[in-house]
């Protein structure tokens, strides 16, 4: 009966999606009986939407898809497994848990998110069970890193003002760990625990923030402590802006309504930049998150799943409506936004010291991809400072990666290691280079339409003599690139973005503040690489030509004509 | 003397069937045939052509056979008993019984499994046609007789006359020993020999010719049925004679199929390479059944026949003989098509000594050197063999003359005949190593692998393998087991019981090294199974996990439900690796019957062996 009255079909019939998940008995589903199949490789598609609750994901080695199919082999199926890791804080324990599991099990390299966590490609469907046991052992979980429920809550790893990020990532988890799934699915089916029949359970009982058919869509939070906007909060269904006065912790400005994802060639979809409705207490932010995921699970759209994230409940109810069923729901009111100011959203490379006096290493990892390759040991070098680090590894949301908290006595021997190993803090590269970011893309995302993490590095290698010829070698510009618009690398918040339409073709996206307060908007539409080069070079020159004092990329293309600014989802393809 | 038409009173068909097998005979067998030749011509009254010397001193075997014309109690029953695993002796017997039965014999043909031992003793004429495995062992279904002759059971035979037709490979050390062992223990227990054992190499026409015309000539001499024309003729088409049933296509004549598609079933990033070949029969009339096999004439690797005409420095295009019915080719066509030159056999390197001048050769060829010998000719060929033992005294004729001739490589069949008309599959693995620090390959896989391309053709033949087969009955349920390329003959099963829909039950076991990249055919498995064709699947990859799984350890798994389909009826095929698999498997199924079915070793023994002669446990192994 509460199964009936959770589901709030939206015009029209709950999706296939919907049906899975009300059907699974809390993300079991047959799970157990399919992960043992040993004829295939592969999950049925129903178990492999709920195996996303549990933070893995079916995908296949694209490359081979067709060859194998000639083979009379079934796709090269493997499984990505990504962790749920708050504020993206890892003890070295757990990079050295990671970094073996990525020998034994995976293929090899680990993937820093742009959600400040790690992923793994690559794993058989045999080895899921013994990763995921390894995973958990290390005292971290993957529970709900995928799936139609609240995400990996970031947080911004600034790497300076240590008190505050102490305390702002505590909150972080504090969010984090209240929005977790209770079922106890995922200790049945992974961790060998007992066996607890839910099913006779009220939904309430079991999931009482969720229910049993969880949210119609994923939910993603963050925290940003300005000025910096590295978490792009304002991408976020819930953005945390800390409010720091006096050097304290006062509360949070929430910002609600932001997304990243879009369809292609559908203009009911768009990205969306989060509104901020007011402030709160820390303590008060706990609250706050539960009733704003219970009012999405409540009035989200099942029907239709591309409509169906929170930006789109507000923008349809308006926000007003949202405060105030917020409101009576927390049962208190928001006081006023205090004021914040951000000034950009990327990362500061190199050692800094923090006002505890430790010291934080940022380096550069191009695309988030840790691996030894090419001669550069970047995947053997952190291992061998992760044997001897007593601080913290911080993922940030660029995908880079910070060596946190390294007293004084340690910084040398880091410094040794990292220098032996030529681990970079960037400073080699173009600017350009350093504000890049990419998602995975082929040949492992099944969604992907055109390749983003391994060709953006060759794209960039060839816009660098326009950017060195226009003297902006040392000028941050946030470039980023998606095989598909479903937003993994947060595309609409590029100073210069590019959208996969099909292999070798882009969309390309200009304008996105700087600080990720505007969205950009379209520029030119399925062209590739000669006609991205061509497009880009003559505005670089005249960028550079005419640019005013500090004046960012994507604020003078508005200035300068080519394109209009987007201060709002809703006029993203107007 | 070579007997031409020009020189002798015979036609050419005559002169060559006796330049054939004059040169075969013994001593002993020369004057019996003097003798022989001149009594029969006595009793038709002719006039004596043969000098009175000849004839005196070949009076006792006259006369031995004067007697024999005049006793009609002599019996013209024979009975053929065959030992075979891929079908070559049994055919071969059964070509054989016909042609008695057509010179008017009583041919009682059987398998050496199928014989009631207890009526033995009542034989009087007895041929065996047998083939050798592995370490000189039995074929399966001579396993039991040739137990029963060893034993304290076997009968005296006086009564016996016998011959052996023994089929081997001179490359592997025990060469016909099954045959020799059958020939042996049949004279032990008092039997004669109607002629002497033939053992043959690969390439057997001849000296089964040879046999056939010698053991019809004596089968003729004891009953005075057959004259020595007929027999003659009747032995020379032999061997033609069995292959060819539908088709005008043979093992000597082979079909030239077009190679339809070629390509490899392991996946990037397999250490391994397995060709999945579909050929074309249209147009030769060829038919088979799931269980067959197919021949192919492979080339050998020019690489290596180039690397070996260098050695000697000779011309390659030098012409040379390509076989011994006289054609000729040159000298690289020769050692590309014609001849075996990446194995190395005793008789080979005892001619090769003759050619060689290094006295090592000699020395490894001396009695007493078997070990060394054995040693030296495993994993070399005829190049480590030229270069060793340089310098050579040797012409390119006199080089090929001592090769054997190219064998034929036989596949088991991947594919239904019946699913697809006028097509054949194979599943053939890519053969390359490492030995003695040159890189190997080889014939025949290698050939397919990397030097035949779709629209190609390849010379084939169908080899039929009456010893693995499915059920007559369609409801019966199959137990399959075969790993790696043995999985190939289960492919043709299921396709044919799919094609015909037949009702019965089916359980495969397959395993290789990795799961990701070796599963052969692995969406037809899934296919089947989901369309029910299938009924279990079980794998094991051996490489996947840390401790290495096989098939076996499947079938002991699942024994109970294993143990339940056997008592159901299940029939129970084994395919692929002998050495290894095929006997941890069979020591698997003793372990399943003897637990599950509460049985004593010697109890699950006698009940696999039951098994086996009912035919319900058939092995097609290599």
């Amino acid at each position: 009966m509460a199964k009936e009255q959770l589901v709030k079909p939206i015009g029209g019939p709950p999706s296939e999606v919907e049906h899975i998940k009300i059907e699974s008995n809390y993300l079991r589903g047959a799970l157990v009986e399919t992960m043992r199949n040993p004829i295939t490789g592969g999950l049925p598609e129903d178990d492999n939407r709920l195996l996303k609750f549990h933070g893995s994901y079916m995908q296949d080695d694209r490359d081979l898809r067709n060859e194998r199919e000639k083979q009379k082999l079934e796709p090269a199926f493997q499984f990505m497994i990504r962790v749920v890791l708050p504020s993206g804080v890892a003890t070295s324990d757990q990079w050295l848990a990671m970094d073996e599991l990525a020998h034994k099990y995976g293929n090899g390299t680990l993937r820093l998110t742009t959600r400040q966590t790690f992923q793994m490609h690559g794993i058989l469907k045999w080895n899921l069970k013994p990763t995921l046991q390894k995973i958990n052992s290390e005292l971290m979980t993957t529970l709900a890193a995928c799936g139609d429920v609240n995400r990996n809550v970031m947080c911004s790893p600034n790497p300076f003002q240590s008190d505050l990020h102490e305390e702002v990532s505590y909150w972080a988890r504090q969010v984090n760990d209240h929005l977790a799934p209770r079922t106890r699915a995922y200790h049945e089916i992974w961790l060998d625990g007992e066996k607890v029949i839910d099913g006779q359970q009220d939904g309430a009982e079991v999931e009482p923030i969720y229910g049993p058919v969880y949210l119609p869509r994923k939910f993603k939070i963050g925290f940003a402590i300005p000025p910096h906007n590295d978490v792009d909060v304002f991408s976020q269904d819930i953005g945390y802006i800390a409010v720091v006065e006096d050097g304290k912790l006062k509360g949070f400005n929430i910002s609600v309504g932001g997304g990243m994802g879009m369809t292609h060639g559908d203009s009911t979809t768009y990205p969306q930049l989060g509104k901020v409705i007011g402030f709160c207490t820390p303590e008060r932010i706990v609250a706050l998150a539960e009733k704003t995921v219970m009012i999405q699970r409540d009035y989200g759209n099942r029907s239709i799943r591309k409509n169906a994230r929170f930006k789109y409940t507000i923008d349809r109810h308006g926000i007003e409506w949202f405060k105030t069923e917020l409101e009576n729901r927390l049962g208190w009111q928001l006081e006023e936004v205090r004021p914040y100011q951000f000034d950009n959203n990327g990362d500061r490379y190199g050692w800094l010291k923090g006002s505890n006096g430790k010291w934080n290493l940022t380096l550069y990892i191009q695309s988030g991809r840790i691996e030894d390759k090419d001669g550069y040991n970047l995947m053997t070098g952190l291992r061998e400072i992760a044997k001897i680090h007593t601080g913290d590894f911080r993922i940030t949301p660029n995908q880079n990666l910070i060596i946190g908290s390294v007293s004084s006595q340690k910084k040398r021997k880091i410094s040794e290691l990292a220098e032996q190993y030529g681990l970079t803090d960037g400073t080699q590269h173009s600017a350009l280079r350093r504000s890049s970011l990419s998602c995975v893309s082929l040949p492992t995302c099944g969604l992907a339409m055109a390749e983003a993490e391994r060709y953006l590095p060759t794209l960039i290698d060839k816009l660098e003599p326009i950017i060195n010829e226009a003297g902006l070698r040392d000028k941050e510009i946030n470039i980023r690139m998606t095989g598909c618009p479903n937003g993994c690398a947060r595309p609409a918040l590029g100073e210069i973005s590019f959208i996969g339409k099909s292999l070798g073709k882009y969309n390309m996206y200009m304008g996105a503040g700087f600080a990720g307060e505007r969205l950009n908007k379209l520029y030119r539409e399925n062209i590739d690489e000669t006609e991205i080069l061509d497009t880009l070079k003559p505005i670089i020159h005249q960028y550079a030509k005419e640019r005013q004092s500090g004046e960012h990329f994507g604020d003078y293309v508005i200035r300068a004509g080519f394109v209009k600014a987007v201060h709002d989802g809703q006029e993203f393809h107007n | 003397m070579q007997l031409q038409v020009t020189n002798s009173p015979f036609n050419q068909e005559q002169a060559e069937l006796l330049n054939r097998l004059l040169p075969t005979l013994t001593e002993s067998q020369r004057v019996w045939l003097t003798g022989y030749l001149f009594a029969s011509q006595a009793s038709a009254g002719a006039a004596p052509a043969v000098s009175e010397i000849q004839a005196i001193a070949a009076a006792p075997a006259a006369a031995e056979t004067v007697i024999a014309i005049n006793q009609p109690a002599v019996s013209k029953e024979v009975t053929i008993l065959f030992g075979s695993q891929t079908g070559n002796c049994q055919r071969l017997a059964t070509g054989f019984g016909r042609k008695l039965e057509e010179q008017g014999f009583q041919v009682t043909l059987a398998a050496m499994n199928k014989f009631k031992t207890n009526g033995l003793k009542k034989v009087e004429n007895l041929l065996l046609v047998v083939s050798t495995h592995g370490e000189g062992e039995p074929p399966d279904n001579a396993r039991a007789f040739h137990e029963f002759l060893y034993s304290k059971r076997a009968p005296q035979l006086e009564n016996l006359h016998f011959s052996v037709l023994a089929l081997g490979d001179t490359s592997y050390e025990f060469f016909c020993q099954t045959g020799k062992d059958f020939d042996k223990r049949l004279e032990e227990l008092g039997g004669k020999r109607l002629s002497p054992r033939v053992d043959c190499d690969l390439d057997y026409d001849e000296p089964v010719a040879s046999w056939s015309a010698q053991v019809l000539n004596s089968l003729g001499n004891r009953v005075n049925a057959v004259s020595g024309a007929a027999l003659a003729a009747a032995a020379t088409d032999l061997a033609n004679d069995i292959a060819a049933e539908q088709s005008a296509y043979s093992r000597t004549n082979p079909f030239r199929a077009e190679v339809l598609a070629n390509l490899n079933l392991n996946g990037r990033g397999s250490d391994r390479e397995t060709r999945h070949l579909e050929l074309s029969l249209e147009g030769s009339n060829l038919q088979y059944e799931p269980g067959d096999s197919l021949g192919i004439y492979p080339e050998n690797h020019p690489a290596l026949v180039d690397a070996i005409i260098q050695e000697f420095g000779w011309n390659p295009e030098e012409i040379v003989p390509i076989n011994k019915n006289g054609e000729q080719g040159s000298l690289r066509e020769a050692l590309l098509k014609h001849y075996e030159i990446t194995a190395l056999t005793k008789p080979l390197l005892t001619q090769a000594a003759e050619l060689s001048l290094h006295a090592g050769l000699r020395e490894l060829i001396a009695p007493g050197k078997e070990q060394e010998l054995k040693s030296y000719i495993n994993g070399r060929d005829l190049l480590d063999l030229v270069q060793d033992f340089a310098p050579w005294q040797a012409s390119a004729s006199s080089l090929v003359a001592i090769l054997r001739k190219l064998p034929a490589r036989l596949y088991s069949i991947a594919s239904s005949f019946k699913a697809n008309e006028d097509e054949v599959h194979l599943t053939i693995r890519a053969v390359r190593y490492e030995s003695h620090g040159r890189d190997r390959y080889g014939v025949c896989s290698i050939h397919c692998a990397e030097r035949v391309q779709p629209g190609d053709s390849l010379p084939i033949y169908i080899q039929q393998n009456p010893n693995f087969k499915l059920p007559a009955n369609p409801e019966t349920p199959i137990i399959m087991v075969g790993p790696g390329t043995g999985v190939a003959p289960f492919r043709a099963f299921l396709e044919e019981r799919e094609e015909l829909g037949a009702e019965g039950k089916s359980w495969l076991f397959y395993g290789d090294r990795h799961f990701v990249t070796d599963f052969l055919y692995q969406t037809d498995w899934q296919r089947m199974l989901k369309d029910g064709v299938l009924t279990k699947l079980d794998v094991a990859f051996s490489r996947d996990t840390e401790e290495k799984v096989y098939v076996q350890h499947r079938l002991l798994e699942k024994s109970r439900e294993l143990f339940a389909w056997l008592q159901e009826g299940a029939y129970v095929y084994i395919c692929g690796d002998e050495k290894h698999m095929a006997h941890d498997v069979h020591t698997a199924l003793l372990t399943v019957i003897e637990q599950e079915g509460g049985l004593s070793t010697e109890e699950a023994a006698a009940y696999l062996e039951n098994l086996q002669q009912e035919q319900r446990y058939q092995r097609d192994v290599y």
